[in-house]
């Protein structure tokens, strides 16, 4: 049952997001990322991490994917974007991509790693993770939201200077 | 597929490599964007994986991985923030959001 679970949740991962890196059109991968996001976030919380599957479903889908459909949109005017490098370029990429594919897939597959979940399921992970970022992790969280508050403000400082600069 | 650190890994060493090949193919500015997101998943799906599976799992506190996750998380969204802003200011003053365009850096 869990492994049929499982095997859904990397489908529905996998195949989207050939579809982001082959598409044409990039309405399409924009949409087709939606799936992948929530394939990883199923992923995740077959792993146990239900709040980070939470966080990925609300800040991913609701915030990263509305803002990069919203860019889409926005750079479009009237005709799809169906811009990628030249067939060598491609080529090169992919053989590039292939062989770095073969090395991974030839390291995870040698590679003795300990393969069985330890007999305790984990519980809500919430409260702990909360007790980690307060505790434990408290520089990193700060520094965190320092970094999210800069980019709020340099975001709008680039777009509003460019307003500015068609003026 | 069965319920192991492998079958993870070699499904998030998928997703790195289509990110990687989506940011190298792309001239639309906003497709390597989502090509970066893939990278970022990727990694987030690792460090989750190898939170449930590692060893520091049955030592005892087993969310330090789950955390990094969180942190990956906050940072990617920061990113697309501030990318998207480039790019809409971009494309305001250039008309184009074909990276090859992307030339100068002043104008």
């Amino acid at each position: 049952m869990k492994q049929t679970i499982l095997s859904v949740f990397i489908l529905m991962t996998i195949i989207p997001s050939f579809w982001v890196a082959l598409s044409s059109n990039i309405v399409h991968a924009a949409f087709s990322l939606l799936f992948t996001f929530f394939g990883v976030a199923g992923l995740y919380v077959l792993l146990g991490a239900d709040f980070i599957g939470v966080v990925q479903v609300i800040i991913y889908i609701g915030g990263i994917l509305v803002l990069i459909i919203f860019g889409v949109m926005m750079t479009q005017r009237g005709r799809v974007l169906a811009l990628s490098v030249q067939l060598p370029g491609k080529i090169l990429a992919a053989v590039l991509c292939a062989v770095i594919l073969g090395a991974l897939f030839f390291a995870v597959a040698r590679s003795l790693w300990p393969l069985e979940p330890s007999g305790r399921e984990l519980g809500p992970t919430a409260a702990a993770i909360g007790d980690l970022l307060l505790g434990k992790y408290l520089i990193p969280f700060e520094a965190a939201s320092l970094l999210l508050l800069l980019a709020l403000v340099g975001a709008l400082l680039i777009v509003r200077r460019s307003v500015k600069g068609d003026k | 597929m069965p319920y192991n650190l492998t079958s993870f890994l070699l499904v998030s060493s998928l997703l790195f490599c289509l990110g990687m090949f989506t940011v190298l193919t792309r001239r639309n500015a906003i497709g390597i964007l989502m090509g970066i997101e893939l990278v970022l998943n990727a990694a987030g799906l690792n460090f989750v994986a190898f939170s449930r599976f590692g060893s520091e799992f049955q030592s005892g506190i087993p969310l330090s991985g789950q955390v990094f996750t969180l942190f990956v998380i906050a940072i990617a969204a920061a990113e697309v923030a501030v990318a998207l802003a480039i790019v809409l200011s971009l494309y305001s003053r250039l008309k184009t959001i074909d990276v090859a365009e992307f030339k100068d850096l002043r104008k």
